[in-house]
């Protein structure tokens, strides 16, 4: 009988997934900045009014904390394949790369923070 | 190698100075691309949210940002932002492009990386245009 491994014993493969992420939530931030764009420039005024305005809006906040998040799993692809490229001793690398998802973990609950409970207080 | 032999070509480069080698364009454009990429991660998304939250929590603190608007070292920075955040979208739309094998013979990539450097500055000279 011909076993086949369970899993390919050589490279990770998890590239083509990494890929995939980076580019589709490259796509959703193209829609949100011409979405953004296209709500800020045609506005007359841009004042206090029209800024909460936009913001006090469900859909506009959801889009927003989506931006935020695919711009965060985004950033984290280009900066592992960055720390991959130039920090070679293992230990230092897994040290930037877990410094890195703290700092973009943040970004992503502060957002959460500004866009839903920034208008309770 | 025989010690009569003279290497064919005697000003060969012996290691390869990248600030020696005249880089392609789409070269520039996609170390341009990883450049404005770090930069917008470990800069821009702090100062994004941070901008985000002082300008939605009060009307002064709204103020205060607009006033801040109008030092030239802040638009400065900002244009700065701005050339980042537009050099990285339309590089990595071109990549999207290339991925799906549009353009990717040698001469549509270099005319399309040109097209990005260009249309990156010129739309952040506007931009800084409409800020001052």
């Amino acid at each position: 009988m011909v076993t086949r491994p369970l899993r390919d014993s050589v490279g990770a493969h998890y590239g083509s997934r990494s890929w995939l992420i980076q580019r589709s939530t490259a796509l959703i931030m193209v829609v949100y900045t011409l979405v953004f764009l296209g709500l800020v420039i045609t506005k007359r005024r841009f004042d206090y009014e029209a800024w909460t305005a936009l913001f006090s809006s469900a859909a506009f906040r959801v889009a927003s904390l989506l931006f935020i998040a695919s711009l965060c799993w985004h950033a984290w692809i280009g900066m592992r394949d960055i720390w991959m490229d130039y920090v070679k001793p293992v230990g230092v690398r897994l040290l930037v790369e877990a410094l890195t998802v703290v700092m973009l973990v943040i970004f992503v609950i502060w957002a959460a923070d500004i866009l839903w409970l920034g208008a309770v207080r | 190698m025989a010690s009569g032999d003279a290497p064919p070509v005697k000003s060969r480069p012996v290691y390869l100075n990248l600030a020696h080698i005249r880089q392609p364009i789409p070269a520039i454009v996609s170390i341009l691309h990883r450049i404005s990429g770090a930069g917008l991660t470990v800069f821009g998304i702090a100062l994004l949210l941070w901008g985000l939250q002082a300008s939605l929590s009060s009307p002064e603190a709204f103020a205060a940002l607009a006033a801040w608007f109008d030092k030239p070292i802040v638009k400065l920075v900002f244009l700065g932002f701005t050339w980042a955040y537009l050099h990285h979208f339309f590089a990595g739309l071109r990549f999207l492009f290339l991925d799906v094998h549009i353009g990717d013979t040698l001469k549509q990539a270099r005319a399309s990386g040109m097209a990005v450097i260009v249309v990156s500055v010129v739309l952040t000279v506007l931009a800084g245009v409409w800020l001052w």
